[in-house]
């Protein structure tokens, strides 16, 4: 006998991403999925969009990793709210590790809460985690190929960042070869081009989340 | 290796609809899998295969059907499937451009007895 089922794999984690989308909406909190390979600057950029930010919104990092709290410690002694997810081998965060996160952080005292995905280009461009803003991290010494070799991820991102800008005279990177191919494969994403140790490019990478900020708090205003 | 995560929501998926119906045992789960949906279906298969052990889905055949990618132009309409890494229109060389298909990634039916 054949049954019809018609039902989405991932269904189960979209109600949770879902659930996350309102409780966010109801805290009317700005949520960033931060995505990039391992190594390409992501703990580093959100301390420096935590500098960035200090004066113009509260925000908090919720810490991907398969192990170790090593993230989270350095937020924390900068003074930036900050809490670890273990995925013990998972190699992207789910819909539901992301809610256990939200239950556990002061979302009354927050604007804005950045989800720093667990290193890998692949994995976490395919779970939805109730987020508003997809965002890929790409760094200099990677080379500018990434967007060719990953492409999911480029495709879905609301803003591609280059990071390690710095390194640019030190390493192969052809930057109008990585923003032809990044704008080919997704026209709507913002570029920037950043460096975490320097700051360079950190003051349009943060009034482009601050816009963000305030156009989803005017949406929700005019529901 | 994310087809462990998606292989664990297929079965519950699965062992939901069959305890539904009824039935005592599944023999064949039919999966919609698009091009671009990043699942590599003998990895799905892999999993499923002691996933499923003990399960009224042990030793279910596992039937990928597969989804070309394929995009629509927003310019000329042009519907194309997209080859090339630009993924410009074939007709007009536009990029402005949406995936129409190649994203699925559902179960389509099971045949139980």
């Amino acid at each position: 006998m054949e049954v019809k089922v018609l039902k989405n794999i991932l269904n189960a984690n979209n109600q949770i991403a879902e659930q996350n989308r309102r409780l966010l909406a109801e805290k009317s909190i700005l949520a960033v999925n931060v995505m990039s390979s391992p190594g390409a600057g992501k703990t580093t950029l959100m301390l420096r969009t935590a500098e960035e930010l200090e004066d113009k919104a509260r925000i908090a990092v919720i810490e991907g990793d398969v192990s170790s709290s090593l993230d989270t410690e350095k937020l924390v002694q900068a003074g930036v709210t900050a809490i670890q997810i273990n995925t013990d081998g998972g190699c992207h965060l789910d819909a539901g590790m992301v809610n256990s996160a939200l239950q556990n952080l002061p979302l009354d005292e927050l604007d804005i809460v950045f989800i720093e995905n667990v290193g890998n280009l692949i994995c976490p461009g395919e779970f939805e985690l109730g987020e508003h803003l997809k965002v890929v991290i790409s760094s200099t010494p990677e080379g500018e190929d990434k967007p060719h070799k990953y492409p999911l991820l480029f495709t879905i991102a609301d803003a591609i960042v280059v990071n390690k800008t710095d390194l640019i005279p030190h390493v192969s990177f052809d930057m109008d070869s990585f923003s032809r191919v990044a704008k080919g494969l997704n026209k709507r994403a913002a570029l920037f081009e950043v460096c975490g140790i320097t700051g360079e490019g950190i003051g349009e990478w943060g009034a482009w989340i601050m816009d963000n900020l305030g156009k989803m708090r005017a949406e929700a205003g005019n529901k | 290796m994310h087809e462990m995560a998606i292989t664990r929501s297929m079965l519950d998926i699965v062992l939901e609809e069959a305890a539904k119906s009824g039935s005592g045992r599944v023999t064949m789960i039919n999966v919609v899998l698009g091009e671009m949906s990043g699942v590599v279906d003998t990895c799905v298969q892999f999993y499923f295969d002691f996933m499923s052990k003990d399960t009224p889905a042990e030793g279910a055949e596992l039937n990928f059907r597969k989804m070309p990618k394929q995009a629509k132009c927003r310019k000329c309409g042009s519907v194309f499937s997209p080859t090339d890494i630009f993924w410009s229109c074939d007709k007009c060389g536009s990029m402005e451009i949406e995936v129409t298909a190649g994203n699925e990634l559902y179960v389509e039916s099971i045949e139980v007895e």
